[in-house]
This record gives C-alpha cells, structure tokens and sequence, in this order.
C-alpha cells in the first residue's frame, strides 16, 4: 500500500483530480456565494488530517456576490506563501449545519513527501499507530 | 472577418433589455435631461464596443470608472442604481449589485486599518458597482498622515487591475470634487466619463413631489397644488435647499400636519373621517410650513428640525 498515492496530499474536495484552474476555482465559488455560504482562504504547512484548524489568511468574506474577489484574496495568500498548502472553505452559518459544507485545497508545495506510519509496540504486543508528515521534522516555515 | 460582413448592433440592444431601461429612466426620473444623453452615449458606446470585441476588432475593456457631480438631491444615487442595472444588462458587470459606500467604510481608524477595510468593501462590490459618495473627503490635504490617502492608493490599484471586476463611481458637489481631483490626478485620470447633475426647476420639482405622492397614495387638492408650488419657489431661494430631498421632507412634513388635523378633527366629531380625506393634503398643510412666513429668520437652519416646530 502506498500511503501517499500519486505524492499528492488528498484532503477536502476534488484532491484525487490535476489542480484546479482559475476558471475551475471560480466556479466553485460561485456555488458557494450561491448557497449564501461565507468563503475564507486558509493555509498552512503541516497538512496532518487531524490538524482541522489551518492559518486563516485575512478576513472571513462575508457578504460577497461576485468570485472576483475571493480569486485576489486565493492570489494575494499563493504570492506571500507559495510552497505552502492554501485551501478555501465555505461555511454555512444556517441553523443546523453551522458548518463548513465545502473545502478544497488551491495550491501545494512543489514537493510532497507525503507522512509516515509509526508502531509502536506497547503491553500485551499491542501495536499504536500514529501517521506523521515527514515535511514536519523541520521548523514551521521550512518545511516545504 | 471580411469588410463586408454586417453585424446587427439592433440584436445587442435588444437582447440586453437596455430600452427597458431607457424607457424607465425617462419615466421615473424627472428633468436630468443632459445625464439621460450622457447615459444613452455611454450605453451606445458600450453596444458598439461589443460588437467591435464580438467581430475581434476590440481586446481591451473600455474603461467604465464615472464620476457624478452636482448639488445634493439632484439623484445622483438613482442614476447610480440605474447605471448598475445598465451595465449589468450589456454584461459589463456580472451582478449589477451597488454598494454604496462614504469615507467612514473606506478609511480606518489606526494604523493597518485601512488596507483591510478598503479591501472588504471592494470584495464586497465585485462584480457590481461601487459607489463612493462625497468622495472628496477621502483625500484631508489639511493632514498629510490621513489615512484617506491608503485607501484612494488601494482603490487606483483595483480600478486599474480589475477593471471587468468592478466599476467605481464617485460622488459629490462639483466644486470641492474638481479640487479633490487637482490633488489625486492619478484618480481623474482614470475616470473616463464625468457627469454633471443639474439642479431641478420649479416645475420638475413639482412633477417630482407629484410621482413621490402617488405611490404613497395621497393627493393635493387645487389649493394645495398651488401652494406647493409657491413653497417651492420660495425654498429654492432659502439656504440648504437640497432639490429632490427638500420636497420629499416638506411633503413629509405635510402628512404629519394632516394626520393631526384629521386626528384632532376626529376627537371632535366622534371619530368620523371620510376615506378621501384620508387621502387628500389640503392647502392648510402645506401652508403652514416656516418657508409662508414672511420675514423668515435670516441665521437659523429653515430645514425644520422637529414638525413641531414647523408650526
């Protein structure tokens, strides 16, 4: 088994396809604004599955009605942290979903080593497991 | 494309609706007859240039940034709101939304305020139009380290980077607006159409209050009508006339003196009142008003603050 398949990192929507283009990106949003969701841009350089909660870039956008300006906000955080993973997630502030309903990475760092399996043998040869990204022995900010 | 080859510019026209508006424009708004022209131009030009881009003649987006000049309550917001619509039916805006904007959305209050919030408020407006109202306040010559300067820098940028993004108009008096483009030539620049606002005559100005009355289901009876009019030419000549807006607080204020004249005449006669009367301004309403006095106070503010004490 091949744990990081197609040394690609494989979160949130569409992370089994090429990137999406600018034009692709858009139209996502778009579907976002649609459903009255608030679209923000987040990035960050430890992408572990369980690290839920990455660097917001800016603002939250509320209250947008055009991509427009979520594509500057997504090419202003790829200028200023280009080897770092950036997604944007759409959240749904309705009453009983209160949550993000899309997620979808826009942008990786050219190299991704992908994580590692760790055993650890403990009482009774049971057997931990903890998955560790290989990028993360370095210090924030180095990493990719 | 052959020389020869004929595009029908009457197709364009139609399928965006734009006589529609046209025809709305000269229905709902009164007078303005140079900011219609200018909008029609505008509106041909924008046709034109899409059939030139639709042939390939055309690669850049011509340049759709305005600048509204004239006095207040000449409609300057309207024309705006129906700029938008305009614009979005040729498809130069996507959404033809306005956000309507002043300094105080625009401008922080500390240091690494401003950049976040200008951008908001751009976000916010792309795909639509954005209005800046009084936009000279944004430029204070009087302090160099205002931060009004920022965001003017920030606003050229998107103008000149997202041009098919988003159209920007400024607003405001024309006097202080030229002095505010002498300082920023940066900005006048970029502003390709400049419209002026006229103010209203006495007679738009009735036609006016006659359309703002009819929606809201009263009327003037023959006195009133006269009176009106004579309100009109004596405010035009008193300070802090704003046109439109003027007529709209007198008339507001007309339907106060009638609700308690009808209200008081109610508790008089047992609470009778005949459904025309519910309708109808009468001569006394108008009439009551601080402008019918004949030596009017010289200093104070005419626009009335409270109705009480329009009596």
């Amino acid at each position: 088994m091949m744990s990081n398949h197609g040394k690609r990192l494989t979160q949130g929507q569409f992370s089994f396809l090429p990137d999406l283009s600018d034009a692709q990106i858009t139209a996502q949003i778009k579907y976002a604004l649609k459903n009255g969701w608030a679209v923000n841009v987040e990035y960050t350089d430890d992408p572990h599955p369980r690290n839920t909660y990455w660097e917001m870039y800016g603002m939250p956008m509320f209250d947008l009605k055009d991509p427009a300006g979520i594509l500057m906000e997504i090419n202003a955080c790829r200028k200023t942290f280009p080897g770092q993973y950036i997604r944007v997630t759409a959240f749904d502030a309705t009453r009983g979903w209160e949550t993000p309903r899309m997620s979808f990475i826009v942008n990786r760092p050219e190299h991704e080593p992908g994580f590692g399996l760790v055993r650890q043998e403990v009482g009774g040869r049971n057997i931990r497991y903890t998955v560790r990204s290989y990028a993360a022995d370095r210090p924030e900010g180095e990493r990719y | 494309m052959e020389d020869s080859a004929r595009i029908d510019l009457r197709s364009i026209l139609r399928e965006a609706n734009v006589q529609d508006v046209f025809d709305q424009l000269d229905r709902d708004l009164v007078g303005l007859a140079p900011v219609k022209r200018r909008i029609r131009e505008i509106a041909a030009f924008l046709v034109v240039s899409r059939a030139r881009s639709q042939i390939g003649l055309e690669a850049e987006p011509p340049s759709l940034h305005m600048c509204f000049t004239g006095n207040p309550g000449t409609g300057k917001t309207t024309v705006a709101l129906r700029m938008a619509d305009i614009l979005h039916r040729l498809g130069y805006v996507r959404t033809g939304h306005l956000v309507s904007v002043t300094r105080d959305d625009l401008v922080g209050q500390y240091i690494g305020h401003t950049a976040p919030k200008t951008k908001e408020i751009l976000k916010k407006a792309m795909g639509g139009v954005l209005f800046i109202d009084e936009a000279y306040y944004l430029h204070r010559p009087e302090n160099e380290r205002d931060y009004g300067q920022e965001a003017i820098e920030i606003l050229l940028q998107v103008m000149e980077n997202h041009r098919d993004d988003l159209v920007v108009i400024l607003a405001g008096y024309k006097d202080r607006m030229d002095t505010f483009f002498g300082s920023n030539p940066g900005l006048s620049s970029r502003i390709a159409h400049h419209i002026d606002f006229p103010d209203y005559s006495p007679e738009e100005l009735l036609a006016i209050a006659q359309k703002m009355l009819e929606p809201m289901n009263y009327c003037l009876d023959e006195g009133a009508g006269t009176a009106l009019r004579e309100y009109i030419e004596r405010r035009i000549h008193q300070p802090n006339f704003s046109n439109a807006r003027s007529v709209r607080n007198a008339l507001d204020r007309a339907r106060l003196r009638q609700a308690n004249r009808l209200f008081e005449a109610a508790l008089g006669n047992g609470g009778d009142t005949a459904v025309e009367t519910l309708r109808t301004l009468t001569e006394g309403d108008i009439r009551a008003s601080r402008v019918f006095l004949d030596n009017p106070p010289q200093k104070a503010p005419v626009e009335a603050r409270t109705p009480a004490s329009t009596r």
